[in-house]
């Protein structure tokens, strides 16, 4: 059956204009960060001057490799809790302490940052830890756990619940059933919420500022502290940097969980 | 094909089917109940199954079927009484510790997995060698005709075929005791009706038993040698499929199978071995006594449409009158071409409304009655039932 | 015992370790910000001792809730500039919510009405910025709004002002940036509402004679309040306590919430003021954090 087609020019100028104002800015920076001039304003050809100048900017690099680290390692550990969590909420029927259980996931994905990030500070100066890099991970596990539980927690809600039933009528015990037949469904929501927690600790920079201590800041503190004193073409191209490690992140998990898995539906983030 | 018959694997055991003494059922449901919050599901049925059936589980939705199919594959525990597989108490029993598979409603076949890959899960489950799970993948494949399609995954196939992935998948195990849960639901109707036979087919090969869960009569009346008609909760009647067509226990079961006229008792006299009772929307009927003995509670009388004969004027001769000795003057109210049959409504002179589906015997419609004609609508005692509300 | 009786108890052991480490992370935290928030400035000055030594014993416990006082909330509702901060945080957290629906809507209402194909593709395009640094969108934008930048640069090519418009700190540019910012979080929920709804339901209402603005009134859009209650919590709490973009963007003469809770904390070094600060926004955001969390739950655990 034919339909008549539903989009009105008012919807098609909406999603131009939306995208548009979504994508120009950062378009914007990128083609500035091959300026030659000094000047943001002013365009003085393609080069690659600032990309040098960042490499050769020692602090900068240690912040770079220090938020690297502190991305892996709590993305990793969060998509573990995250998805654990995310098991125990949709398949653990009713326990006790599910409503704060799952009151504590939900609240830190809308919790404004300076609240978590001063209340981990007090945590860990109460209990004398030194800070820096494990203490910005930890803090970064807290907040992304609970945004990959969302995204694992949302799989598994809209999982067909007759396929683990139909794993255990074949011979499988619940353990065995999920290993099988729930884990490799959900694996791409996995994939997607460990992008989803990478991104954000790479990203974040006001827990960070709060949990990390002297001598150990992460990129976008740094990043912060050069913007707050003006624009600098070098932080074009650091964006740029990120922009393209992010984009090459996402290439490779969307690749991994297509070739994973022939599923048509995967997970949103959020 | 192949003509070697996949036995059930637990023939080696104790509880195969060729091990029972004789006359045990295979499977024995006693007393089971389950209760979801206040709602009783499953209120108290007891049924035996005896290898081979094919056994249908009829009913409304919301009767207790599926939860009673569901109780049997061990996906919920009764909260009452046993079920007993070849004697053994399996009530308790998890889903993958018990001999039995199920085919599920939408097949739950996982889509990450191939074909032979769904069908070798519950035979790698199981611990059998390479070899053999090969050699029984191949078995399961050719008995289902899914010759090529090994390799695809199932959003590949078509509903057919992935119906035909979801009983390959159930029978790899050779369980005693395959469910089927609205098998065919999802097919369209010409390949529900073909799969039907199939289906019939397979089971009387394989001389498996199979309990399905269905809420088509038609489907449940063609495929299965008995059936269990559940009504909220309870087993309403369990018989086989012209028993409970042509003497249903009930005036619920009358209805619920097929079409009926029903009429309400208002008086009755015993004549020999006929009753007559009087109603007040068909005059006074005669219809054969019972084989059990009616109560003393308010009584129906049932005919079913096909039984109902029409003709212009009433029989005259002597056996003519014999038979007709039911005979109900009326008009056409209302006409239903159905192809095979039609169906009247007739308008009673005594007042009540009366079905006759007659077969369209002839390509022309030269019987045909016409709306508002004056007919004389007839059936024997024997045609009758007597039902008690 | 039923099959997910079954899965429920393997699933629950799975909760262990998340559970504790939430407790340990998440809420504990919680009782060090009252705690702290109830001391004397003079006692919680940094080198930040720790603030609990349960080992101590209970007569040093004792003394510690005698050190309490709420002299830091008294401060807190004497002094104007918290309570300009907090009433200035809310009024720009309504304005940047009611922006973005406004904003947000069409956008998602084209996304759900593309061809289904198109639909997945479109999904990922608003997605992709919000993968992208946070921090870097908000210096994208410093780029274009500065006195020299391109927007300026585009308006007096343009001849549409003569002189270069200021636009860093002030709150035009504020809005523009939580606009910017939040925007894959307005349109999500509200494509997800949308994408859902059945496209029958507003061909009957046309069919039964309402004109296109009828449908939407009358169908569409109160359909999607779900979606649309969800878009606004989103945006609306986080954005009560937004610090970074308020502070690169907007100017410094009159402050939100969050950055004055960074300014006492990190420059006037007042940790008992920040606590107590922290503590009020908390009490301000708790009821629509408990909208929110039932919204999250009944969306997530009754499944959809």
């Amino acid at each position: 059956m034919r339909k008549v087609s539903r989009l009105s020019h008012f919807n098609i100028a909406s999603l131009a204009l939306g995208l548009a104002f979504l994508y120009l800015p950062i378009l914007i920076l990128v083609i500035y960060s091959f300026n030659a001039s000094r000047l943001v304003t002013v365009w003085g050809g393609w080069s690659l001057r600032w990309y040098h100048e960042f490499f050769n900017d020692r602090a900068m690099i240690e912040a770079a490799w220090m938020s690297l680290r502190v991305a892996v390692s709590s993305a990793t550990i969060a998509t573990l809790l995250g998805t654990l969590a995310a098991v125990a909420l949709s398949r653990g029927e009713r326990f006790r302490g599910r409503t704060l259980f799952s009151g504590m996931l939900y609240a830190p994905l809308v919790m404004p940052e300076v609240i978590t990030g001063l209340s981990l500070l007090l945590l860990f100066v109460a209990l004398n830890a030194e800070r820096g890099f494990w203490t910005v991970t930890i803090a970064h596990t807290t907040l992304t756990m609970c945004f990959v539980a969302v995204v694992v927690q949302s799989r598994l809600g809209s999982l067909d619940r007759s396929l683990e039933e139909a794993a255990m009528d074949l011979g499988c015990n619940p353990v065995r059933a999920f290993v099988a037949v729930t884990l490799p469904l959900i694996a791409p929501a996995i994939v997607a919420g460990w992008m989803l927690a990478f991104t954000l600790s790479l990203d974040d920079l006001v827990i960070a500022s709060f949990t990390t201590g002297p001598g150990s800041a992460t990129l976008p503190i740094r990043i912060y502290s050069e913007v707050r004193l003006g624009v600098k073409p070098e932080i074009n191209a650091i964006c740029t940097l990120v922009i393209a490690l992010i984009a090459v992140v996402i290439v490779i998990a969307s690749l991994a969980s297509k070739l994973s898995s022939s599923q048509g539906e995967s997970a949103a983030p959020l | 094909m192949t003509d070697e018959l996949p036995r059930t694997d637990a023939a080696a055991g104790a509880a195969g089917g060729d091990a029972l003494p004789a006359g045990q059922p295979l499977l024995r449901i006693e007393g089971v109940a389950k209760s979801f919050g206040t709602f009783r599901a499953v209120d108290g049925v007891s049924l035996d199954i005896k290898a081979g059936e094919f056994f249908a589980l009829l009913g409304p939705s919301g009767c207790g079927k599926t939860t009673l199919l569901r109780m049997l594959a061990g996906f919920e525990a009764p909260d009452e009484g046993r079920i007993l597989l070849g004697g053994k108490d399996i009530a308790q029993a998890l889903p993958h510790e018990r001999p039995i598979n199920m085919m599920f409603q939408n097949y739950a076949l996982f889509p990450h997995l191939s074909v032979r890959d769904n069908i070798a899960f519950g035979l790698k489950r199981a611990g059998l060698a390479r070899g053999d799970i090969a050699a029984r993948v191949a078995e399961m494949v050719a008995l289902v005709k899914l010759e090529g399609l090994e390799k695809r995954k199932p959003d590949q196939l078509s509903g057919g075929q992935r119906q035909r992935v979801a009983l390959a998948r159930a029978l790899a195990r050779r369980p005693q005791l395959l469910l089927l849960d609205e098998p065919l639901a999802a097919l369209d109707k010409k390949l529900r009706e073909s799969t039907q036979g199939e289906l019939m087919e397979l089971q009387r090969r394989l001389g498996m038993t199979f309990i399905i869960v269905t809420h088509d009569q038609e489907e449940a009346m063609t495929m299965a040698s008995r059936i269990g008609v559940m009504k909220a909760g309870r087993l309403a009647q369990v018989a086989s499929p012209r028993e409970l067509y042509e003497a249903p226990r009930s005036r619920w079961i009358a209805e619920f199978v097929g079409d009926i006229n029903l009429f309400d008792a208002e008086s009755r006299l015993r004549d020999g071995h006929r009753l007559v009772i009087g109603t007040r929307d068909a005059g006074t009927l005669v219809v054969a006594e019972p084989r059990e003995a009616v109560g003393a509670g308010k009584l129906s009388v049932a005919i079913r449409p096909e039984k109902v004969k029409l003709s212009r004027r009433a029989p005259v001769s002597e056996a003519g009158r014999e038979t007709a000795i039911n005979s109900l003057d009326g008009v056409v109210a209302d006409i239903c071409y159905l192809g095979g049959t039609t169906t009247y409504k007739v308008k009673l002179d005594s007042g009540g409304i009366l079905q006759a589906s007659v077969p369209n015997s002839a390509r022309l419609d030269v019987d045909a009655y016409s709306l508002n004609q004056h007919v004389v609508a007839w059936f024997t005692p024997d045609d009758c039932v007597v039902l008690s509300s | 015992m039923s099959s997910r009786r079954i899965f429920a108890r393997p699933a629950r052991f799975a909760a262990i370790v998340p559970y504790v480490w939430m407790v340990l992370f998440f809420l504990v935290p919680f009782g060090f910000v009252l705690k702290i928030s109830l001391s004397q400035t003079a006692i919680a000055q940094p080198p930040y001792e720790p603030v609990f030594d349960l080992m101590a014993g209970w007569e040093v416990l004792k003394a510690a809730f005698a050190a309490l006082s709420i002299d830091n909330f008294k401060l807190l509702a004497s002094d104007d500039i918290y309570v300009f901060a907090y009433v200035r945080s809310l009024t720009v957290a309504v304005t940047a919510t009611a922006l973005l629906l406004v904003i947000g809507y069409p956008i998602a209402y084209g996304m759900a009405r593309l061809p289904k194909r198109w639909q997945a593709v479109a999904m990922v395009l608003v997605i992709v910025p919000f993968w992208t640094s946070f921090l870097i969108r908000i210096y994208a934008w410093i780029n274009i709004l500065q006195h020299d930048g391109l927007l300026n640069q585009i308006l007096l090519a343009l001849h549409l002002v003569s002189q270069p418009v200021v636009w860093l700190s002030t709150d035009s540019a504020m809005y523009i940036g939580i606009v910017y910012s939040y925007l894959p979080f307005m349109i999500l929920p509200l494509y997800a509402t949308l994408a859902k709804m059945e496209p029958m339901l507003e061909e009957a209402a046309g069919d039964l004679g309402a004109p296109p603005w009828q449908v939407f009134w009358l169908v569409t859009f109160p359909l999607s309040l779900p979606g649309v209650g969800a878009g606004v919590l989103l945006c609306f709490i986080p954005i009560v306590g937004e610090f970074v973009i308020p502070d690169l963007l907007a100017g410094s003469n009159s402050l939100m919430i969050g950055q004055t809770l960074w300014l006492e904390f990190f420059t006037n070094k007042d940790w008992p003021v920040a606590s107590a600060a922290a503590i009020v926004l908390l009490v301000v955001l708790l009821v629509p954090l408990l909208l929110y969390e039932r919204l999250q739950k009944r969306q997530l655990e009754q499944g959809r």
